[in-house]
């Protein structure tokens, strides 16, 4: 599947969205699944979901262990600005425009992986990258309920237990 | 839960319901007075704490009425170094929920050592702090501590050492676990010579007083504990106040004054119904008790003018809102080669006691310090912080973000802070927070002698995570404090109405049946561990205007 053709896999929100997003937004969220649920998004445009895609891509890449492709932090993201992070459309918005002119208007994810790089360094200070930069690494450490975080990828990578109930010892050195 | 008409003149308002306000509504409900608690935060999951969500996101994007710590977006504060400054928007925040603070506090218990009550006598004041005796001593305290310690639910080392003061009782609970920082921290100590213990905590380790024990689930501080094995002011306190009958505790309401009589005798408080609009409620009383937090106390009372108290209520010493204390910190952190898992379990693993006491001329500093080891990290806030030493994004964030999970340990330390009459809260000229009321301002430098004792810990703690056998070690760089939870000093009791507010029972000098308990209580500011002295003094004030109340002393 290359990264121009690649079409997204289709989302389900496994263990339901939690009870914060579904009481604060229900609205949003019942938009949002139905969308997610399709392969589609709320927020975004095909086309944008790519691009963003492609930068979280490169913010969290894929090497032996999944990034933000495999843990589909373009789902979390895409459900978290029309909920939570609403505030922060304004900025998505804009951003679009400050890589098109990067781009040219081709997809960034179509650029060779050196070029994306290249190309994402030199925009890593404005409020877009940075935005998109604090979004995907939520997209991989918060709950897998949010959309992202995908069979808990991200968790599993920080070696990070979400059982909520333990007994010491805790780590290696308050072993008896 | 009892509910009175705000017509209706109850013996008692206590306005907060944290560490001190909940004590005060216990203790006074359970005497058989009528209480009004007024908390200005939301619910939070009182009654329902299973409710409490452990999910990190939701806790980071709270919808409001789930925010269990004060929003500065809402509660404005500004901030400046100095009165010359012209004070910028501030972060300051507190615990703002029914339980307070306590709700969401790391749970540290620590009681004041014996020689913190007495500084002035003992150690000499010094120029340019208001260092002052306590109008108590810690003997007179004593009794109180042990009755907070038993009611309210702590964990801790029976421990017997001049580093800790004298426990005519010991804790309740046996300790938390010490985790894999604590262990690391006595490794060191076992090479420096230095006393670690196990810490002091509001978090229950058996079943205690119909609650479970901790889980060590790891969401802990700035989370709602959801098995009640915190021991926060909404679970081991309010909840006995409301059984009595006697107590209703009225969330959402924003306290705007403390009205008074022509006589000067306070006569209840105007406070912003939340959930009606912030429509305007008079709320009557035949005493009120003041325990809102160290910074929010002062305000509220500076708020409160009126044609008898030009300066404020309580103010005629001038000294309202001065002495703040806002506490300093400062530290270091190390990586270990295997993982210490500090994701798990409370906050704190462990206490360095060594450092406690004065010692004036090895130190070349006036003042001591606890240091606690941990290195609690939960998962967002992980991957935005990032790891040490590394890239910010791609390849290079990613590897070392999975190569130093969970291999951090942070020396967080609590050192001790001189009262000084221009470090202050006041009201921002300018500035109005979402309620209309006048914001927050805090002015605050250190004394120079002060930031010797941040630069003290800081070297410490490379000491002790290198002698631990990190493998990387970094300081963190000295900075002064600019506010947060743990204000103190503001509206300080002592025996003299010129340089104090309230006596040494709480009772402002100014205003006979207006009683101010809470951080702002504090003279000095002991080494920053405040929560346990204020609950005490609670108790304290609490028994002392039980039996004035009873005998017509305030309710007259």
């Amino acid at each position: 599947m290359s990264d121009t053709r690649r079409t997204f896999l289709l989302k389900g929100f496994s263990a339901g969205t939690t009870a914060w997003l579904a009481a604060n937004w229900p609205t949003q969220v019942a938009a949002a699944e139905a969308a997610q649920a399709m392969g589609n998004f709320t927020f975004f445009t095909p086309a944008q979901a790519m691009e963003i895609d492609a930068m979280a891509a490169q913010i969290y890449p894929s090497d032996s262990t999944p990034g933000a492709k495999e843990a589909q932090v373009i789902y979390f993201i895409d459900l978290a600005l029309v909920t939570f992070a609403q505030d922060k459309q304004e900025i998505y918005k804009k951003g679009f425009g400050e890589l098109a002119a990067k781009t040219g208007n081709r997809p960034l994810g179509a650029m060779p992986v050196a070029d994306q790089i290249a190309l994402l360094t030199s925009i890593q200070t404005t409020p877009f990258f940075r935005t998109v930069r604090d979004h995907t690494i939520m997209g991989m450490f918060a709950a897998p309920q949010h959309g992202g975080n995908f069979q808990k990828a991200g968790w599993k990578q920080i070696g990070f237990d979400d059982s909520l109930n333990f007994r010491a010892p805790f780590g290696a050195y308050d072993k008896a | 839960m009892k509910k009175y008409s705000p017509s209706e003149e109850v013996d008692f308002v206590v306005i907060g319901s944290g560490a001190a306000g909940a004590v005060m509504a216990k203790q006074l409900a359970v005497a058989g007075f009528s209480v009004v608690v007024m908390e200005q935060g939301p619910w939070g999951a009182y009654g329902h704490e299973q409710d409490y969500s452990k999910d990190e996101l939701s806790n980071r994007f709270p919808a409001p009425d789930d925010e269990l710590i004060s929003d500065p977006s809402k509660y404005r504060n500004t901030f400046r170094r100095n009165a010359s400054e012209k004070a910028v928007a501030g972060n300051h925040s507190f615990g703002c929920v029914v339980g307070g603070g306590t709700v969401t506090y790391g749970a540290s218990s620590w009681r004041h050592m014996p020689y913190e009550f007495d500084e002035a006598s003992r150690y000499g004041t010094m120029k340019g702090t208001g260092i002052a005796d306590w109008p108590i001593s810690y003997k007179e305290l004593e009794p109180y501590y042990v009755q907070a310690e038993w009611e309210i639910g702590i964990s801790g080392p029976d421990l017997k050492t001049p580093l800790i003061a004298p426990m005519s009782k010991p804790y309740p609970c046996p300790p938390l676990p010490i985790k894999s920082s604590g262990a690391l921290v006595q490794k060191a100590a076992e090479k420096l010579n230095l006393v670690v213990t196990p810490n002091v905590a509001a978090i229950i380790t058996k079943p205690y007083n119909g609650r479970s024990a901790c889980i060590n689930c790891g969401m802990c501080s700035g989370y709602g504990c959801q098995v009640k094995a915190r021991s926060s002011s909404a679970v081991s306190l309010l909840p006995i106040a409301v059984a009595t009958g006697n107590c209703e505790i009225r969330a959402h309401s924003v306290v705007r004054e403390i009205s008074v009589s022509p006589a000067g005798r306070a006569t209840g408080v105007i406070y912003l119904d939340k959930k009606n609009d912030n429509r305007e409620v008079f709320q009557k009383a035949k005493c009120v008790v003041l325990s809102a937090n160290g910074t929010e106390t002062p305000r509220l009372l500076l708020m409160s003018k009126s044609g008898l108290f030009p300066q404020g209520l309580a103010n005629s010493s001038g000294i309202v809102g001065k002495y703040l204390m806002t506490g300093n910190g400062g530290g270091a952190s190390g990586l270990f080669s295997d993982p210490l898992n500090e994701y798990k379990g409370c906050v704190t693993g462990a206490a360095v006691l060594s450092y406690v006491p004065n010692d004036v001329k090895g130190r070349g500093w006036y003042g001591g310090g606890r240091m606690t080891a941990r290195g609690q990290q939960s998962p967002i806030q992980y991957g935005l912080s990032g790891p040490r030493n590394a890239p910010s994004w791609g390849a290079g964030y990613k590897k070392a973000l999975i190569e130093q999970a969970n291999r951090r340990l942070t020396m967080v330390n609590f050192i001790s802070q001189m009262p000084i009459e221009t470090n202050m809260v006041d009201l921002d000229p300018d500035m109005k927070d979402a309620w209309g009321l006048p914001a927050l301002r805090i002015t605050t430098t250190s004394h120079e002698n002060d930031m010797k004792g941040v630069r003290f810990f800081i070297e410490k703690s490379v000491e002790i995570l290198k002698a631990a056998g990190a493998t990387e070690v970094w300081a963190d760089t000295p900075s002064d404090s600019r506010g947060g939870a743990h204000a103190r000093g503001t509206c300080r009791i002592g025996n003299d109405p010129k340089t104090s507010v309230a006596n040494k029972y709480h009772r402002a000098h100014d205003v006979p049946n207006l009683f101010i308990v809470d951080g702002s209580s504090l003279v000095t500011g002991g080494r920053n561990h405040p929560t346990m002295t204020i609950s005490a003094l609670a108790y304290r004030c609490a028994e002392h205007l039980v039996k004035a109340a009873k005998a017509g002393n305030v309710t007259i």
